[in-house]
C-alpha cells in the first residue's frame, strides 16, 4: 500500500513556514514526517500528516496550494547497510528515486520515497518482500 | 444593429468631414479669443487665427501636452468664465501634478451622448441595468458611465468600487445586466465570484465596458469566459472629458471615435509630423466642440494607429486600434521600449490570470526587469523543476517578445495586491 503525501507551495520568505503550522496546529493536525526543498525563490514542504484530507481542506482555506501525492513508505532497521539493502531492490526492479526523506517512528526509523508509478512500483517491491505502510499502518508508527 | 444616434454614428464620410470642419472651424476662434495660454502658443509659431481656413490647416497649430496643462493649472486652459462652469474632474495623478478639467453643462451632456453611444454599441438598451463599479468622485469614469447610462434611460446602479461581495449580491439581487468598471476590477470581481462559489450562470450580466487601463485580449478572452459576458473597451482622458471618445462595437476591432465631437490625429512622437491613416504612432485629439476644456491638439502619449476600413456595426466613424499602452505606461529598459501589456499577454497565454506585477531597478548601472506572477493552483505538482520549467518558459517567452531578458519569480496565490480602481503593474525602482 501507498501513503498519502501532502505538498505546499511556500514562497521564501519570512514567516510563511510558520503561518502554514499555524494553520495546522490550529486544527489539530499532527505531522508525521516533513522534508523542505529549497530553490532561491520558493520552497516545497512535502509532509505526511496524521489526517490528510482535513489538512488539505484547512491550508487551501489559508491560501496555500497544495498538492497530494502517492508515496512508499518503509522501515530501515538500525544497523549498517539496511537501507542498502532496501535501495539494492529498487536498484534490481530499475525503480528512478524522485526524492526521498526520512522520519523517526514511536519504536524505529523509516524513508519515504517518491517514485513515478508509484503503485506499480509499490507491487513489484512487494513481490521483493518490501512492504511499504499504508495510511492506516502511519497511525500504529 | 442598434444605435443611439444611427443619422451621425453611420453618417458618410463627407458629411463627418463636413461637421469636423465646420466646429473646428469655430472652435479655433473661440480659444484664439478665450485661451490667452494657447494664443500666445500660436503666435510664437507665428499662426494667428485667420491662417486656420480648412480643416487641413490643423497642422499649422502648436500641440498641448501634458507640460502645459501643468503650466498652466489650474484655470490657465479654461475658455469660459468659471461661472459657466458645473463641474471639474481630475486625473489620478499617478504621472505627477493632478490635470483639473472643467465642464460647462453642454460639455457634459455631450460627454454623456459620447457614453450612451458606447453603452448602446455594447448591446444596450434602456431595459438595462448598468452596474457601474467605476470609481465615483474625481475620476472620470463612474461619472462618464453613470452619466451614458442615465441619458440612455437605463437603471443605473452607482456602486462606485469597494467592497466586491456586496457588488456581487447587488449584480445577482438587482439583475445588473451591464457592467462598467476597470478591466483589473473585472478580473478582480469574477475571481471573487468564483470564491463565493458562483459561476458565470449565476450573474445575469451579459455585457461588459471596461476602461481607463490598458488590458490585453487575452485577459479581454479570460473575463469574458469567467464572467459570461462579451468584453467591450472604451477610451477617454480625463484631458478630453473621460470615458466614451471611443469605445467599441460588436466587431470587437477597435474602438469607433466619436468623431463629431473628437478630432483625431497620429503623429510621429519625435518629429511630430502627421502620419498617414494605419500608421502607429502618438495619438492626438482635438476637442471640437467642448467649450470649457477647449483643447487643441493634445497630445495623449497613446500609442496606437487608425482605420477607416468598413466596420461590420455600420458605424462610419474612424477606429483606433487598442494602445499598445501609454507612453507614460511604456517603461524604456535596457534601451528597450517595454510595455507591461506585452509581458500580460505572455502570461496570459501560458495560463496565469492577471495577477502580476512588474519590477525594474537599477543595479550596477544596468537595468533589471523582474516579473512577479501567481502560480495558479492547478500547476502546482510537488516537483520543483516543473515550477522550473514554467518560470523558464516565461522567461522565454518574455525575451522573445521583448527581445530582453526578465527574471520570473512564481509567487503564491493572493499574494499580489487587488486593485479596485487602475492596477498598479509596475514599480521602477530606479534613480535616475
Amino acid at each position: 500500500m501507498s501513503a498519502k503525501q501532502i505538498s505546499v507551495f511556500l514562497e521564501n520568505k519570512p514567516g510563511t513556514l510558520k503561518k502554514m503550522t499555524a494553520a495546522l496546529s490550529e486544527a489539530k493536525i499532527n505531522i508525521r514526517a516533513l522534508s523542505v526543498v529549497d530553490t532561491r525563490d520558493f520552497g516545497i514542504v512535502r509532509m505526511l500528516v496524521n489526517d490528510t484530507f482535513n489538512a488539505t481542506s484547512v491550508l487551501n482555506e489559508a491560501g496555500f496550494i497544495t498538492s497530494l501525492k502517492k508515496v512508499l513508505i518503509y522501515e530501515i532497521h538500525d544497523e549498517a547497510g539496511s537501507l542498502d539493502s532496501v535501495l539494492e531492490k529498487f536498484e534490481d526492479l530499475n525503480i528512478n528515486i524522485e526524492y526521498m526523506y526520512a522520519f523517526a517512528g514511536k519504536n524505529g526509523a523509516y524513508m519515504v520515497f517518491r517514485v513515478a508509478k508509484a503503485e506499480e512500483a509499490e507491487a513489484f517491491l512487494r513481490k521483493n518482500g518490501l512492504h511499504s505502510l499504508s495510511d492506516e499502518d502511519m497511525a500504529r508508527v | 444593429m442598434a444605435y443611439y444616434q444611427e443619422e451621425i454614428e453611420c453618417a458618410s464620410l463627407e458629411t463627418i468631414k463636413g461637421i469636423q470642419e465646420e466646429k473646428f472651424l469655430k472652435q479655433v476662434r473661440h480659444v484664439w479669443d478665450n485661451v490667452p495660454y494657447y494664443r500666445k502658443k500660436m503666435e510664437e509659431k507665428g499662426v494667428s487665427v485667420d491662417d486656420i481656413k480648412s480643416m487641413a490647416d490643423i497642422s499649422k497649430l502648436p500641440f498641448l501636452s501634458k507640460a502645459d496643462l501643468k503650466a498652466a493649472y489650474p484655470y490657465g486652459l479654461l475658455g469660459v468664465p468659471l461661472s459657466e462652469c458645473v463641474r471639474i474632474h481630475s486625473t489620478s495623478g499617478t504621472t505627477g501634478k493632478r490635470v483639473i478639467a472643467f465642464y460647462t453643462k453642454e460639455d457634459i451632456d455631450l460627454w454623456d451622448t459620447c457614453c450612451a453611444r458606447a453603452i448602446v454599441a455594447a448591446g444596450g438598451t434602456k431595459d438595462d441595468v448598468v452596474h457601474v463599479a467605476y470609481g465615483y468622485g474625481l475620476f472620470t469614469g463612474g461619472a462618464g458611465l453613470d452619466g451614458g447610462s442615465h441619458k440612455l434611460g437605463c437603471l443605473t446602479v452607482p456602486v462606485s468600487s469597494g467592497n466586491t461581495e456586496r457588488q456581487i449580491l447587488f449584480m445577482m439581487d438587482l439583475k445588473a445586466t451591464i457592467l462598467a468598471c476597470t478591466p483589473s476590477y473585472a478580473a478582480y470581481l469574477a475571481e471573487s465570484l468564483s470564491e463565493m462559489g458562483y459561476g458565470p450562470d449565476d450573474i445575469p450580466l451579459k455585457a461588459g465596458i471596461f476602461g481607463a487601463e490598458a488590458w490585453s485580449e487575452e485577459m479581454r478572452r479570460d473575463i469574458e469566459a469567467k464572467l459570461g459576458i462579451k468584453a467591450y473597451d472604451i477610451y477617454g482622458l480625463t484631458e478630453l472629458s473621460g470615458p466614451g471618445v471611443s469605445f467599441e462595437c460588436s466587431a470587437q476591432g477597435g474602438m469607433h471615435i466619436n468623431e463629431d465631437h473628437f478630432y483625431a490625429e497620429i503623429i510621429d512622437p519625435d518629429t511630430g509630423e502627421v502620419l498617414p491613416e494605419g500608421e502607429y504612432g502618438e495619438l492626438v485629439f482635438t476637442a471640437l466642440d467642448k467649450k470649457a476644456f477647449p483643447l487643441l491638439r493634445y497630445r495623449t502619449r497613446d500609442i496606437c494607429r487608425l482605420t477607416r476600413e468598413k466596420c461590420s456595426c455600420g458605424r462610419t466613424f474612424i477606429r483606433m486600434a487598442k494602445p499598445k499602452g501609454r507612453s507614460d505606461d511604456m517603461l524604456i529598459i535596457r534601451g528597450v521600449n517595454v510595455f507591461p501589456s506585452q509581458i500580460e499577454t505572455v502570461l496570459m497565454k501560458e495560463g496565469y490570470a492577471a495577477n502580476y506585477q512588474i519590477i525594474v531597478d537599477r543595479v550596477k548601472n544596468t537595468d533589471t526587469l523582474d516579473v512577479h506572477v501567481e502560480l495558479m493552483p492547478e500547476m502546482f505538482t510537488d516537483s520543483v523543476s516543473d515550477i522550473d520549467e514554467r518560470r523558464r518558459a516565461l522567461e522565454t517567452g518574455i525575451h522573445n517578445i521583448l527581445g530582453i531578458k526578465a527574471k520570473v519569480t512564481l509567487v503564491a496565490p493572493k499574494t499580489i495586491q487587488r486593485s479596485e480602481g487602475k492596477a498598479v503593474r509596475v514599480i521602477d525602482r530606479r534613480k535616475i
